[in-house]
């Protein structure tokens, strides 16, 4: 019994301090937990609905997508996307289009922060990196074929 | 819970401030194996970015285990010298890191 008691009070122990540490990491406004869902598509299409609500975006040459045209190293593969010509842009995300997941990561910008964000990405092999932009309450995307010489997925 | 290391700089660009911050993590996809166990490294990586500029929250990124090991970041605000930068990492695990810096 005393046991029992002992283990039910240090559970709640760890879960007040799991809520506690959730109520400091919670984030303000402007973003809610990490994007599990997201994050498990399996491809760009079905990535783009998940993170944008669909998957039809228009080609814009607005989007300056910099990405190396060989990247020598698949492990460390730098991404640029510079969407600062283009008025309200609210999200920016980059999808490396034959990855197990092709979506990379996501950028929401509020406030003071502009359509630009710069990322090193891995790439197991010569694919095309897509950026789509959210910018206006519309979905733009460009995309670059970067060739890979050598793996970045570690084997 | 560990601590999450980076450096954080902000450079005025004219119009706009670039912010660079250069990570050090292993960024583990959760998807690498040993060769010689079998096991499964498990995942162990930054998801979530998040800028606030004086105190108000700007830029969240999300990201995965495809981002690069000893990640780097850039994003923009246009803010103004003296504008005071903060911002947190926070890893899978529940590891997390704050920078801050002053813009100018």
């Amino acid at each position: 019994m005393k046991r029992r008691t002992f283990l039910k009070a240090g559970l709640a122990t760890g879960a007040t301090a799991v809520a506690v540490s959730a109520g400091i990491l919670a984030p303000n406004t402007v973003l809610a937990a990490w994007n599990e869902a997201a994050f498990k598509t399996k491809t760009v299409d079905a990535g783009m609905t998940s993170v944008f609500g669909a998957s039809n975006a228009a080609d814009s040459a607005d989007i300056k997508l910099k990405a190396p045209q060989i990247a020598e190293n698949g492990a460390v593969v730098p991404i640029e996307v510079d969407a600062t010509a283009m008025k309200g842009v609210e999200s920016i995300a980059v999808f490396v289009s034959k990855n197990p997941v092709p979506l990379a990561c996501t950028y929401k910008f509020s406030g003071a922060a502009v359509g630009f964000a710069s990322v090193r990405v891995k790439m197991g092999e010569t694919q095309d990196v897509v950026a789509v932009v959210k910018a206006g309450g519309k979905l733009f995307k460009a995309k670059s074929e970067v060739k890979v010489t050598i793996g970045g997925c570690g084997g | 819970m560990a601590d999450i290391s980076f450096r954080l700089k902000a450079e005025n660009k004219g119009d706009a401030f670039e912010v660079k911050a250069l990570f050090k993590h292993p960024m583990e996809t959760g998807l690498r194996k040993n060769k010689a166990t079998g096991e499964v490294y498990p995942a162990d990586f930054i998801n979530e970015i998040t800028a606030k500029l004086n105190g108000t929250p700007v830029m969240v990124a999300e990201w995965s285990g495809a981002v690069s090991q000893n990640p780097f970041l850039a994003f923009r605000v246009a803010g103004k010298a003296g504008d005071k930068l903060e911002v947190t990492a926070t890893s899978n695990k529940g590891d997390t890191g704050t920078q801050s810096a002053d813009l100018g």
